[in-house]
C-alpha cells in the first residue's frame, strides 16, 4: 500500500516538475517581444548593429590629410607577428642633403593568415598601426585578402624637431 | 531430416558483440573524437577512444616561436577557457623571470578567469541538457554566455581566442566602464539562475537520467588523474586555486565545491555550484577594484634563464599544467601542456561500461570534454 502511495507521489512530482519547466517556456513564448535578443543582420545593419570599438577586425595604417603615415619601416611588427602575416618592404632613398635613408615602400598585410592577436600593434614603437572594428571582410578569392596598407604616394610624417616644438 | 538446422528457441538465442564507431563527426562528442564502442545489444561492453583528428602540434609549434608569440596558441587548446590557458603560460614565464605583476593586473586577470569559467559552465549546462534530450537549455545557456562574451569583446577585442593575458600583466587596460558593466552583468546572471533550476535541476526526467548513472569512485578518479569538477564530484579535493593559489586567490573567500555522489548528478551539482562561487569571487574584486599600472614593462625579447619551470592553474575543466624547459635562448627548448580533458577522457570507460549506450552520451557530457584540449 505504501509503495503504491509512493508511486503515485512520484508520478505527481514528475508531472509538476515538467509543468514547471514548460511554464518557463510558456512565459518566454508570451513575452517573446520584450526579451527578443536576436538582431536582424543583413537588413538595417548600419543602424541597429553596434560593433564594439575595440573589436579586432583588421590592421590598418592610418593616413592623415596630407597622405602621410607614421611607419618608419623598422620591421618590429613583422618580427612580432607569429604567423608571418606582415611583410615590410623598404627602399633606400637619398634625401635632399645627400644622406641615404630607408623608407617604407610596401606594407603588405596578409589578412588570410592573420589571427588578430594584437602583437604587431603592441610591438609598434611609433603607434603607426591600429586595429579597426570592421567585420565584413569576406571575399570569394583568398588572393584578394592580401592588402597593401600604405596608400600610393604616401610618405613618412616628419616629426617636429626640438626647435619647432619650442617655438 | 537430421541435417536440417533447427531454429533456436528464444531462451537460447545467440547474440554477437557489435562494434559501433561514434564520431568523429557526431554532435554528442562536441568535436572530432571517435569512440569505438563494443555493444552487446544496447549494453556497452567496451570503449576505446581514438584521438588525433584535431592534432595541430601546438607543443612542437611553440619550440619555433619566441615566448611572447607562443602564448596566443594556448587559446586554441581549450577554447572555452582561453583566458585561463593564457594565464597559465604567462605565470610560468613570470615565475621564471621573477616579475611581480601589479595589483590591478592581478584583479583583471582573476575577473577574466572567473568570467571565462562562467561562460564555459553555461555552455556546458546547455550542451549537457541537449545531450540528454532537452533543447531549450541550449538556447538559454548561449543567451547568458553571450552577455559575458560582449564584455570580453568590448575589453579584449576578441570573443573566443583573446590573447589578452600576457607576461607582465594584460595586453590593454580595461575600459573605464568595466566595473559597472560587470556589476550589471552579474545582477542579470543572478536573475537568470532560478531559470536553470526551474528548467533542468528540478526536472524529473533529467534527474532519473543522471542520478546513479556514471559511477566514478574516488579511487578511480585519483588513479586516472582526473581533475576539476569530475574529480571533485567523486570527493577528491583538487582545486588548484585552493591548494596552490596564484595571483591573489589566497586572499579571496570562496569554497572548494566537493560532492561525494560520484555520479552524473553529483558532477552536475558541482558545476552549478561552481558558477555561484565564480560570481562570489568576482563580486569581492569589484568592490575595491585596484587602480594603477595594468602592465609591468618587460623587455621586447624575453629570454628565460636555463632551467625547468612548471606552473599549474585551474581551468574550467580541471588542472592545466605548463612545463617549460628553457635553454637560455628566446625560444623554449620544450613546452609541455598537461591538459585536463586528456586525463578526464580516461573516466569515460569506467563510468560507461555495463550501462546502456544512451548513458554514454550523458556521461560524456557531464565529464565535459573539449576535444582540441585532448589533442592539442
Amino acid at each position: 500500500m505504501k509503495s503504491l502511495f509512493n508511486y503515485i507521489k512520484e508520478v505527481v512530482y514528475a508531472f509538476v516538475s515538467l509543468a514547471k519547466g514548460l511554464l518557463l517556456t510558456l512565459r518566454y513564448f508570451v513575452t517573446i517581444r520584450k526579451v527578443n535578443i536576436t538582431e536582424e543582420y543583413p537588413n538595417n545593419r548600419t543602424t541597429t548593429i553596434s560593433v564594439k570599438e575595440r573589436f579586432y577586425g583588421e590592421v590598418v595604417l592610418p593616413h592623415d590629410e596630407n597622405n602621410e603615415h607614421k611607419c618608419t619601416a623598422c620591421t618590429l611588427c613583422q618580427i612580432a607577428c607569429p604567423n608571418n602575416s606582415i611583410q615590410i618592404i623598404s627602399k633606400q632613398i637619398e634625401t635632399e642633403d645627400g644622406k641615404k635613408k630607408r623608407v617604407l615602400d610596401k606594407w603588405v598585410y596578409h589578412l588570410d593568415s592573420c589571427t588578430f592577436c594584437y602583437q604587431c600593434i603592441d610591438a609598434c614603437p611609433q603607434d603607426a598601426i591600429e586595429m579597426k572594428n570592421s567585420f565584413e571582410l569576406s571575399v570569394y578569392d583568398r588572393t584578394k585578402l592580401i592588402y597593401q596598407l600604405n596608400r600610393p604616394g604616401s610618405k613618412l610624417k616628419e616629426k617636429p624637431t626640438v626647435k619647432e616644438q619650442q617655438s | 531430416m537430421e541435417n536440417q538446422p533447427t531454429t533456436p528457441s528464444p531462451t537460447e538465442l545467440r547474440t554477437e558483440e557489435f562494434v559501433v564507431n561514434i564520431g568523429p563527426q557526431h554532435p554528442a562528442t562536441h568535436g572530432v573524437l571517435r569512440i569505438e564502442a563494443t555493444l552487446d545489444g544496447e549494453t556497452v561492453k567496451d570503449i576505446l577512444p581514438h584521438l588525433g583528428y584535431i592534432h595541430r602540434g601546438i607543443e612542437k609549434m611553440t619550440e619555433s616561436m619566441p615566448y611572447k608569440q607562443s602564448i596566443y596558441l594556448t587559446s586554441r587548446m581549450d577554447y572555452l577557457s582561453a583566458h585561463i590557458n593564457n594565464h597559465a603560460c604567462s605565470l610560468a614565464i613570470e615565475n621564471a623571470l621573477g616579475i611581480e605583476v601589479s595589483a590591478r593586473a592581478k584583479a583583471i586577470r582573476i575577473i577574466m578567469d572567473e568570467l571565462q569559467r562562467l561562460t564555459s559552465h553555461e555552455l556546458w549546462w546547455g550542451s549537457c541538457a541537449m545531450d540528454i534530450g532537452a533543447v531549450t537549455p541550449f538556447f538559454l545557456g548561449f543567451r547568458d554566455r553571450e552577455r559575458i562574451l560582449e564584455i570580453f569583446e568590448a575589453n579584449t577585442g576578441n570573443r573566443l581566442t583573446m590573447n589578452y593575458i600576457i607576461p607582465g600583466g594584460v595586453m590593454r587596460d580595461v575600459l573605464p566602464s568595466f566595473v559597472t558593466d560587470v556589476k550589471e552583468l552579474l545582477k542579470k546572471i543572478k536573475g537568470y539562475r532560478h531559470e536553470y533550476d526551474q528548467l533542468i535541476t528540478g526536472n524529473f526526467i533529467f534527474q532519473h537520467r543522471t542520478q546513479g548513472v556514471g559511477y566514478l569512485s574516488k579511487e578511480q578518479a585519483i588513479s586516472l588523474a582526473c581533475s576539476g569538477p569530475v574529480a571533485r564530484a567523486s570527493g577528491v579535493s583538487c582545486d588548484v586555486r585552493k591548494h596552490y593559489p596564484y595571483d591573489g586567490y589566497e586572499k579571496l573567500d570562496f569554497n572548494e565545491v566537493i560532492d561525494y555522489g560520484c555520479d552524473n548528478w553529483a558532477r552536475y551539482l558541482v558545476h552549478m555550484e561552481e558558477m555561484n562561487q565564480s560570481i562570489h569571487i568576482i563580486e569581492q574584486l569589484l568592490d575595491n577594484f585596484p587602480t594603477g599600472e595594468y602592465r609591468t614593462k618587460i623587455k621586447g625579447i624575453i629570454k628565460l634563464p636555463e632551467g625547468e619551470y612548471y606552473q599549474r592553474v585551474e581551468t574550467a575543466r580541471g588542472e592545466l599544467g605548463v612545463y617549460i624547459v628553457a635553454d637560455g635562448s628566446n625560444k623554449p627548448y620544450r613546452m609541455k601542456f598537461r591538459t585536463p580533458s586528456f586525463s578526464n577522457l580516461g573516466a569515460v570507460k569506467p563510468t560507461t561500461v555495463g550501462l546502456k549506450i544512451a548513458d554514454l552520451m550523458a556521461n560524456m557530457s557531464t565529464i565535459d570534454l573539449v576535444v582540441p584540449d585532448i589533442d592539442r
